[in-house]
């Protein structure tokens, strides 16, 4: 009880909470490691092989330190829990916060330390921002999210090569394996989070049946 | 601005032209060493101070932390001054009980609403007796009788002379008269300045940062303390290892103190880091290591048996018996911190026999006697120059004094005769203790075949506030402390067979009054008890109250003006629902009702509350509006979304604004508010606007989704 | 550490960490600027840094060099004297410790957005906590600010 009065008390959790489990979105769970692209050469069907490589790259994609920013509606999450960011910002026109409340009120350039005993840190990032809502990952489940993201109205217009150059070797990405004291990162590397990518996309990138 | 300045400024002030200041009434100083009269003696000069330039500083006994008291101590003393008000100047009083005591109280002391109630006759005579020396200081000059003398918006009058004068000119003449021992008072009809929306003297410095806060005071080496305190209640240091924390520029020493280790540092920044460098060594052998559940299991269990009896009339429990069917309703509350925005501070200094503090003292009597205690040293070596506060809701004032006692104790340690300041973090705020105490409360009724409910039986679990504290044997009588029933054992409504009775038992979680006391819980059980019943008889909720209130009464008035003011239709309408609900606190009506939706997350989103309130004498309609508006704010914030939680080894979960949460301007509601015009004294607005706004919300709520709250906070997803 | 606070340049020695709100505070003494949670949930420490918005508790000191900071103290502009003016006129403050923050992050909206209606008035406004809750408030002068600023 406590520890759910607890979530609640943060802000409203369980909505969020309950809206992700019931959709069964994420794959991913703190704690988890990852594979190598390597250990997927075993799998003989390209296409199948695809799928799992795919899979592999949703303990990263579907991780709380992406998702959180990949918001569903207006107000990213936070947590490893997924709850309401509070204080309670929006996305804005531009997916930087609302006319004075934007993004770098708070998030500095990097991660800043802070003296709370809760909250270890504040993420940085030069370009901390929201995912556009044609990005939003909240909420769906890997083959929703695999052809969101090969489909370049929803993907900031990427093919390919572009899409992977993006997972490789994004700063902003590259924070959830750097997310500051207190956060779970993400895991394994972004070079073997990208090597995923690159077989999965060498491999035809294949999705996930629903 | 540094405090010595400010203090220089002060003595100057005092110094030059000041009303009286050679007459600091011998007799009221007399008169006050045998107890506080109900009328005390005139002692204008302790509370007006008007300079050559004709501004008239009101000094006030109230501490100003956002209620208002500022504007309404002034405007009493304007009023019958006849002073413009553009003239007017205000300052905190400094702590002294001879001249500052609350008058309902016999300390100084601001709380349960009183700052204007105990200080309108005071405020109105001392303003009289200040005009009439003007007028005599005027007439000696002019040679004129007094009588023929008028006095208007800052001007002194001879007509038949031609004559005019601000009031500096004879501030000095005036000082050297002896103050009136009877004056005569305004007739209410006459009134300029009471009953008017007159701006707030400390509007202006609170927009552009010139606003001087305890946090914000400086003084020539003056050395800042953090305290690390005990991870749980009752804990003691033992000892501490500060190798890391001397790695920190700026740090000075650390040292024990009764409540936990001074880190001292040259500046805050410094201090805060040197603590989290510390490690202390904690004696966890008195500390208190039981959790909220616990808690709560334990109060429930107590709940089905009958405590100390708080008020009874006819016989609830047989006709709870004899009724086909018993409603049953138990209700849990929450440990709740007042989490003001200006942390907990004190700037202090204390040279061995003489300790000179600077902070936002609720209670300076207390503060002045706990600390000297604490020190050992004389109540008069410890003088308190009371400052602005950043919001208080009942913190500021403790019974003990604790968090002067800490700073005099952080400046003792220390030495040196440095001035120090204690500087609490938000994390010492949350964690600290001094909570509103966890409620259980369970309710039972009956209805009759006419739909008049007939029994009422309501059993009340909490720690008292009172005991253990030097006010217990004069506030808690026959086991019953009126903190913990107040609201309850009152209930307003005509049911014949009633009951209220209390178990307090103790646990070692510090507790202390919340804006608005006991009546942040008892109002909640009792407003949404009573509007089941009446859902349960099919009856209307503003209605059927009423029917069961007598019409003259104030409870029926501001009922019938909030019915009116949102023009009230019933339960529901549309996608929305409508709660009412209608409470006295210290001795102010205020009834509200809340407009309820659900959110896009199925949650309670509050759009507008109406609130009508009857505080007799309007002295400052806009104040009156600002506090009820305050306190749906407050109200609602800890409605849906405030909680404090200790775990099950005793820890408090919450720490900051990110897990102890409170309300954001998105979820503010629309207020609108009717003052009911009255004629009675005025009583304070500070708090009475809190209670009734939780039921009304969640008496809405459950017309709207069929849910009935029974745990606050009921914001989250589970009460959907 | 070099930058300027309200057009004065300033040079400061202290551990690159230290936040932005204690140089402000202890070292330069503008005490306008409020600490309230110092882990930027409540606002009351909001400056302008090159005319943004910022929390101040979670800046590094380090982080603002060579950057030009705005305090309460000496926030102008249009913007600034409409809001200041609005906020006098409905009696906005109670307690007052919160104000600052909110007025500098008032100025900061309506720099972006000249004509807020609530909705983005609660969006601008929602990293500002005011535990007296003087909300209804704020949102009244903010919509008469922006009516004067039109006007």
């Amino acid at each position: 009880m406590i520890a759910l009065r607890t979530i609640a008390a943060g802000v409203l959790a369980g909505a969020f909470l309950g809206l992700a489990m019931a959709n069964g979105a994420r794959s991913a769970a703190p704690g988890e490691t990852l594979k190598d692209a390597a250990a997927f050469s075993a799998i003989a069907d390209k296409h199948e092989r695809s799928v799992a490589l795919f899979s592999e790259a949703m303990k990263v994609i579907g991780h709380p330190r992406c998702v959180n920013c990949h918001p569903a509606g207006d107000r990213p999450t936070q947590g490893d829990d997924e709850h309401p960011h509070n204080p309670p910002v929006v996305r804005g026109p531009s997916d930087i916060g609302a006319a004075g409340l934007q993004c770098p009120a708070c998030h500095m350039q990097r991660n800043t330390p802070v003296l709370g005993e809760r909250i270890k840190s504040v993420p940085g990032d030069p370009q901390w921002h929201a995912a556009p809502i044609e990005m939003a990952w909240q909420g769906k489940t890997a083959a929703e999210i695999c052809a969101q993201i090969k489909d370049k109205t929803r993907n900031g217009g990427r093919d390919l090569a572009q899409l992977h150059e993006h997972m490789a070797t994004d700063h902003l990405v590259g924070w959830g394996w750097n997310p500051g004291a207190g956060r779970t990162p993400v895991p394994g590397t972004q070079k073997q989070f990208g090597d995923i990518i690159q077989a999965w996309i060498d491999t035809g990138a294949a999705c996930p049946a629903n | 601005m540094t405090v010595s300045q400010s203090r220089r400024q002060f003595l100057q002030g005092a110094a030059g032209l000041v009303i009286g200041v050679h007459l600091p009434g011998a007799v009221a100083i007399a008169a006050r060493a045998q107890g506080a009269p109900k009328q005390p003696a005139l002692a204008p000069n302790a509370f007006i101070r008007i300079a050559p330039d004709n501004t008239v500083t009101i000094l006030s006994k109230h501490i100003e932390f956002g209620q208002g008291p500022w504007t309404g101590l002034a405007t009493l003393v304007a009023e019958e001054l006849d002073a413009d008000w553009s003239q007017i100047r205000v300052e905190n009083a400094p702590g002294d009980v001879r001249y500052y005591a609350n008058l309902f109280m016999g300390a100084q002391l601001t709380g349960g609403s009183t700052a204007i109630a105990n200080s309108y006759m005071q405020m109105r005579r001392t303003g009289a007796a200040a005009r009439a020396m003007l007028v005599q200081a005027a007439a000696n000059e002019w040679g004129v009788p007094a009588a023929e003398i008028s006095v208007a918006d800052g001007q002194i009058a001879h007509a038949p002379s031609n004559r005019k004068s601000g009031f500096g000119a004879f501030a000095q003449a005036a000082s050297r008269l002896p103050a009136p021992q009877d004056v005569t008072l305004k007739d209410p009809a006459q009134f300029k300045l009471i009953g008017t929306d007159l701006h707030k003297p400390d509007t202006a410095m609170k927009t552009n940062g010139k606003a001087i806060f305890t946090q914000d005071l400086h003084a020539d080496g003056m050395v800042v303390a953090v305290v690390a305190h005990p991870p749980r209640f009752g804990a003691r240091p033992v000892r501490f290892d500060d190798t890391q924390a001397r790695k920190v520029s700026g740090y000075l020493k650390s040292a024990i103190i009764p409540q936990g280790v001074a880190v001292y540092a040259k500046s805050t920044w410094p201090a805060i880091k040197a603590r989290e460098a510390l490690t202390v060594e904690w004696d966890e052998s008195g500390a208190f290591k039981k959790g909220v559940k616990a808690i709560e299991d334990e109060y429930r269990a107590l709940a089905q048996k009958p405590g100390a009896s708080a008020a009874q009339r006819g016989d609830a429990a047989g006709a709870l018996q004899k009724s086909g069917e018993v409603v049953e309703q138990t209700y849990v509350f929450p440990y709740l911190a007042h989490a003001p925005m200006e942390p907990l501070d004190a700037v202090v200094r204390f040279d061995g026999t003489h300790c000179a503090m600077r902070f936002g003292s609720q209670g300076p009597t207390i503060d002045q006697m706990a600390v000297a205690a604490a020190l050992g040293i004389p109540t008069q070596n410890v003088s308190i120059d009371v400052r602005l506060a950043g919001g208080s809701f009942g913190r500021r004032a403790t019974a003990g004094g604790d968090f002067a006692i800490e700073a005099a104790m952080c400046a003792k340690a220390y030495g040196d005769a440095a001035p120090v300041k204690l500087v609490w973090t938000r994390e010492d705020d949350i964690r600290g203790g001094f909570y509103r105490p966890f409620f259980v409360h369970r309710m039972r009724g009956a209805i009759g075949a006419d739909g008049v409910p007939t029994a009422w039986s309501h059993t009340l679990v909490g720690q008292s506030i009172i005991a253990g504290t030097p006010f217990e044997a004069q506030m808690v009588k026959n086991g019953i402390d009126d903190t913990s029933v107040e609201g309850a054992r009152d209930l307003p409504y005509r049911i014949a067979n009633f009951q209220c009775d209390l178990h307090s038992p103790k646990q070692g979680v510090p507790v202390l009054w919340w804006r608005s006391v006991g009546h942040t819980h008892t109002a909640f059980a009792t407003e949404t008890f009573i509007d089941l019943l009446l859902e349960k008889a099919g009856k209307d909720p503003i209605d059927g109250r009423l029917a069961l209130l007598d019409p003259a009464s104030r409870e029926a008035g501001v009922l019938r003006a909030v019915k009116e003011l949102s023009a009230w239709k019933g339960r529901r309408a549309g996608d929305r629902a409508y709660g009412a609900a209608m409470h006295k606190s210290f001795n102010t009506y205020v009834a509200q009702v809340a407009e309820v939706m659900r959110d896009a997350e199925g949650l309670p989103k509050v759009t507008r509350v109406w609130v009508a309130v009857d505080c007799g004498v309007a002295v400052n309609p806009n104040i009156i509006r600002a506090q009820m508006e305050s306190g749906v704010g407050y109200g609602l914030g800890h409605a849906l979304y405030a909680s404090l939680d200790l775990d099950d080894t005793g820890k408090v979960v919450q720490s900051n604004f990110d897990s102890y949460r409170s309300l954001r301007i998105s979820e503010m509601p629309q207020v609108d508010v009717a003052i009911v015009k009255s004629q009675a004294p005025p009583t304070g607005v500070g708090e009475p606007g809190v209670p009734p706004l939780a039921p009304a919300v969640a008496n809405a709520w459950r017309a709207l989704t069929g849910v009935v709250a029974t745990r606050l906070p009921f914001g989250q997803r589970s009460a959907a | 550490m070099r930058f300027s606070v309200n057009g004065e340049p300033v040079d400061v020695s202290v551990d690159p960490d230290t936040p932005l709100l204690w140089v402000i505070r202890d070292e330069l003494k503008l005490t306008g600027t409020k600490f309230g949670c110092g882990i930027a949930q409540c606002g009351a420490c909001t400056v302008h840094v090159d005319g943004m918005a910022q929390r101040s508790c979670v800046t590094p000191v380090s982080a603002v060099e060579g950057r030009a900071i705005v305090t309460i103290e000496a926030v102008s502009g249009k913007e600034a004297d409409a809001v200041r003016a609005a906020w006098i006129a409905h009696d906005t403050p109670q307690c007052g410790y919160c104000q600052s923050g909110q007025i500098m992050s008032a100025v900061a909206l309506l720099r972006e957005n000249p004509s807020p209606d609530d909705k983005a008035i609660d969006e601008g406004m929602a990293g500002n906590i005011c535990r007296c809750a003087t909300y209804p408030r704020i949102r009244a002068a903010i919509h008469e600010a922006a009516k004067k600023l039109e006007g």
